[in-house]
């Protein structure tokens, strides 16, 4: 009530500077959108010239003709430094990462998380304690006895080697932990009156309840796992199992090691690369702004 | 149908707190019974014991003939209604009601017979296909209440299932809940701080006072007769009135004051006198002075808040009665008089 | 722990039996293996190694080159954490602020979150590109010869924006979130009492939103360590040389082209300890939001 009286005056009085005070956020928003879209934008369109074009002039506003060609070449033509893999292939391989590290993440941390809050367990404190201790430490810090490790395990080059080492942190415990916790108690309780022992309650009550943390977790979990890269170089020197985000760096090498060089083809297999994950983060937006913000990392 | 029968039982967690004392007493057949008292009293343990939810440290727990103290919840027959329903939010009306017997091995024709009955005895019907999310609090509980019934147990457990719901619907809840227990005959135990629930569903209610009984008894014997001063004071809107006075020569002497009162009891010494504020009479030829400081109209009566010798006292009046702030003299209608040991607070 | 848990004992350890036996293997053994190895040194041919005690840490911190990147890993962090933590609070509170296109904007704004560090890195490359690139031909404008992976200075300067740029839409998110959750009963009390908006903002909104932005801090300064590798690696085109690198890159680099097990274990174990002071800190802060709500 009093806003509005006092608003009033004011807005009829100076119309016109509101309206400036919008057009000045709008022209932030707008200059700031500009700064995030304009890199890839770019990219798009430098994808669509010939080599010579973009060694020449170097990235290209406009769309040109070989869009079709650069795309054709870079996932179909088998590049490399053996001649054997295409971007088809990458594609696959960060495929089967991201989600095979989001499904065995989920997998993995709820049945883990499960036993944590709903049993009476008396080595559940240790338990939690083991498992929340590696949220301390991130791959990157162990990077070098991580990768002995899977050396001395012969799982270099296969997708063991490459996905469940990075499977050994407790985030997705952590998150479905909390979301159980915040289950009311009594859904628990209804469910053992109704004769539901813990593995039915689990599959009939939790995972269903559980659907959108789950969708959550799992774009957060892909994008994490599909733009994996200090990984994956180390374990796979192997093409075969080159992820795109892996070999972006090796088709950059290779294609401008050329007299001429294929920026038109690597820059399609990066936009290939960016591809998947950009869309899963922008068609599934409430969900992964709920699980990033909700699980705190 | 069945009885349910506590002896000597009793409730100690890990870390020593006893949230219940020791504890013995015998729901009959068909039998609704409310426990009732303040927060922290012990009374949802009490029923979380009886569902099998809670351990019982000590004693024994009959359910009918059988001693149920190791019978997993879902064996011991029983149906539990929860303050926030617990119903799954992801499954329709309909298998929520049935959720309990799918569990149980029942037919799927006989799943759906049963659901549609209870359905409509709870004019459920025309929701069925809905999720709970897409009903009001009052149909939520009615789910919650065919969830219970459509297994038809030996037994069904009330925690507080009323008290997410507004006044109203609340007032017509109770009802419906009441009218459907005396219909199916089942025992029921019922748990709310609600005194005046307590009132009208009981046949037998308990008052449970930090983890020990204060009292059982019809309503009647628990207003008109309380146990203690904190029955008579947990009991009926506006409490009783409890105030400090001597006894001698079969009379009672409220302190300060002249005025004395006929008692039947032989007692001497200080008492805590208990009188409900509608058993007091305005009366200009009382023998007590009462000060009347605030005055509320109710409609149907009206409350005059005031004291007795510095000692807050309410009179409770009807609707004809003129009454004014400032000294007016009462009276006391003797065989409304309640007596109460000064220091246990016990009844005398 | 809920009141009424389960009571079986095998169920729960079969549930967690494969997250615990995959962090034993991949968790637990690396970690101590690294702090063990730490105190070797290692012989080059792998032909065993000898115990030298604290050898390791006493050569890193009297190394010139372990310095110059431990000097050059802060301020990165410092501008990196800042300047993405600034654009993106700027950016939010505009988002929140608009009514018309708010959804379009925060779509346009966080999708690059999306976006893999080293691909953005490979971005990073075409913009400071010596000869067409936009971004050199922009610090040409001003007279600086800008020269990627041939100038220190140039170099690092492409690292700090390119990583600002690929942080802020988690910033933009954080903030954007947090500025929702005030409720808009306190801002309406803020417009009774306060009639500047710049004024409201540092008063009402800032302080409540002080600790989405702490937690934020923690949050961007353990990606500035760990999370950019990607974006260096582009960089530097895999040409260490003389160039620019963050802590972490230093121990890949010593550890598997260098063969330096035992000071890369000991760099490590540094980098532990790092992360061990700043997640302490992270929790008490948690701990104080949890009061806060």
């Amino acid at each position: 009530m009093a806003e509005t009286t006092l608003d009033t005056p004011i807005e009829a009085h100076r119309p016109r500077r509101i309206k400036w005070e919008a057009i000045g956020d709008h022209t932030v928003l707008i200059l700031g959108s500009l700064l995030m879209m304009l890199p890839p934008l770019l990219a798009l369109t430098t994808a669509s010239h010939d080599a010579v074009t973009i060694h020449r002039e170097g990235l290209q506003l406009t769309l040109g003709d070989d869009l079709g060609k650069n795309f054709n070449a870079a996932m179909f033509e088998k590049g490399g430094f053996t001649q054997t893999v295409d971007g088809t292939l990458m594609l696959m391989n960060s495929f089967i990462l991201g989600i095979g590290f989001a499904v065995g993440k989920i997998v993995i941390s709820m049945m883990a998380a499960y036993a944590i809050v709903y049993f009476r367990l008396r080595f559940a404190t240790l338990a939690f304690w083991v498992i929340f201790t590696t949220l301390l430490l991130p791959l990157e810090v162990r990077i070098l006895p991580s990768y002995e490790a899977i050396q001395k395990l012969g799982l270099t080059n296969t997708y063991t080697g490459l996905i469940v080492p990075l499977i050994a942190s407790a985030t997705g415990t952590f998150f479905f932990r909390q979301f159980f916790m915040s289950v009311p108690e009594e859904l628990a309780e209804a469910a053992r009156i109704d004769g539901a022992g813990p593995w039915k309650f689990f599959i009939d009550i939790l995972v269903p309840l559980s659907r959108t943390m789950i969708a959550a977790i799992f774009i957060i979990m892909f994008v994490f796992g599909w733009n994996q890269y200090l990984w994956p170089t180390l374990i796979t020197t192997d093409e075969s199992f080159f992820t795109l985000v892996r070999g972006i760096k090796q088709i950059v090498l290779t294609y401008t090691d050329a007299t001429i060089p294929e920026h038109g083809q690597a820059l399609a297999l990066a936009i290939v690369a960016m591809i998947p994950p950009v869309a899963i983060v922008v068609f599934f937006q409430n969900w992964f702004v709920k699980g990033l913000t909700e699980s705190d990392k | 149908m069945a009885q349910v029968s506590l002896e000597g039982v009793r409730k100690v967690y890990p870390n020593g707190f006893q949230a219940v004392e020791t504890t013995s007493f015998t729901i009959q057949d068909g039998e609704f019974v409310v426990l009732v008292g303040p927060s922290g009293c012990g009374k949802s343990t009490l029923l979380r014991m009886i569902a099998g939810l809670e351990d019982i440290s000590e004693g024994t727990l009959k359910i009918g003939d059988r001693v149920v103290n190791d019978v997993d919840p879902a064996d011991r027959d029983i149906a539990m209604v929860f303050q926030n329903y617990a119903l799954y939010p992801h499954m329709t009306v309909r298998k929520n009601i049935g959720y309990g017997l799918k569990n149980r091995g029942t037919l799927a024709a006989e799943i759906a017979a049963k659901v549609e009955d209870a359905a409509k005895m709870l004019n459920l019907t025309e929701y069925l296909d809905r999720k709970p999310a897409q009903l009001s609090g009052g149909q939520r509980q009615r789910v919650a209440m065919g969830r219970a019934v459509v297994r038809d147990p030996a037994l069904f457990l009330f925690d507080e299932p009323l008290s997410n719901l507004d006044a109203k619907l609340r007032n017509q809840m109770r009802i419906e809940i009441k009218a459907l227990q005396r219909r199916l005959g089942t025992t029921a135990v019922y748990v709310t701080h609600d005194q005046v629930e307590a009132m009208t569903m009981a046949d037998r209610i308990i008052v449970l006072n930090a983890g020990k009984i204060e009292q059982i008894g019809t309503p009647s014997e628990i207003y008109h007769n309380p146990a203690s001063t904190f029955v008579a004071s947990f009991m009926g809107a506006p409490p009783m009135n409890l105030i400090e006075a001597e006894m001698g020569q079969g009379q009672v002497r409220v302190n300060g004051f002249e005025g004395l009162l006929p008692v039947p009891e032989a007692h001497s010494g200080s008492v805590t006198m208990g009188i409900r504020p509608e058993d007091v009479v305005l009366d200009a030829h009382g023998s007590i002075s009462f000060r009347v400081d605030i005055l509320e109209e109710l409609g149907a009566h009206r409350l005059l808040h005031g004291a007795i010798a510095d000692q807050p006292f309410t009179v409770m009046v009807g609707k004809d009665h003129v009454a004014n702030i400032g000294e007016t003299r009462i009276s006391l209608k003797p065989d409304a008089l309640q007596l109460f040991d000064k220091t246990s607070g016990q009844r005398l | 722990m809920k009141r009424a848990g389960f009571d079986n004992t095998w169920l729960p350890v079969a549930l967690l039996l494969p997250q615990l036996m995959i962090i034993a293997i991949f968790f637990y053994w690396p970690a101590g293996w690294a702090l063990q190895s730490s105190f070797f040194l290692q012989d080059p041919f792998g032909f065993g190694s000898t115990f030298v005690g604290a050898d390791n840490y006493t050569s890193l911190l009297g190394n010139d080159q372990y310095k110059r990147v431990a000097g050059f890993t802060i301020i990165y962090s410092v501008l990196v954490t800042f300047f993405s933590l600034a654009i993106a609070l700027l950016l939010a509170v505009k988002a929140d602020k608009v009514i018309r296109g708010a959804k379009t904007y925060r779509t346009l704004l966080m999708w690059v979150y999306a976006i893999a560090p080293p691909v953005a890195g490979f971005l990073g490359i075409l913009f400071f590109d010596q000869s067409t690139g936009p971004m050199t031909k922009f610090f040409q404008m001003f007279g600086w010869d800008f020269k990627l992976g041939v100038d220190y200075n140039a170099t690092a300067t492409a690292m700090i924006i390119v990583a600002v740029w690929k942080q802020i839409p988690v910033n933009f998110i954080f903030f954007l979130s947090g500025l929702q959750s005030i409720p808009r009963s306190v801002r309406e009390a803020a417009m009774i009492d306060n009639r500047s908006a710049t004024g409201r903002f540092w008063q009402v909104t800032f302080p409540l939103l002080a600790p989405t932005a702490f937690f934020l801090l923690i949050i961007n300064i353990t990606y500035a360590l760990f999370d950019t590798f990607g974006i260096i690696d582009a960089l530097m085109k895999g040409e260490p040389g003389n160039n620019p690198m963050t802590l972490v890159y230093k121990v890949y680099l010593d550890g598997f082209r260098g063969n330096d097990l035992g000071g890369s274990s000991a760099q490590s174990v540094v980098l532990m300890v790092l992360v061990l002071i700043l997640t302490v800190f992270q929790f008490r802060l948690v701990e104080r939001r949890i009061h806060y709500t």
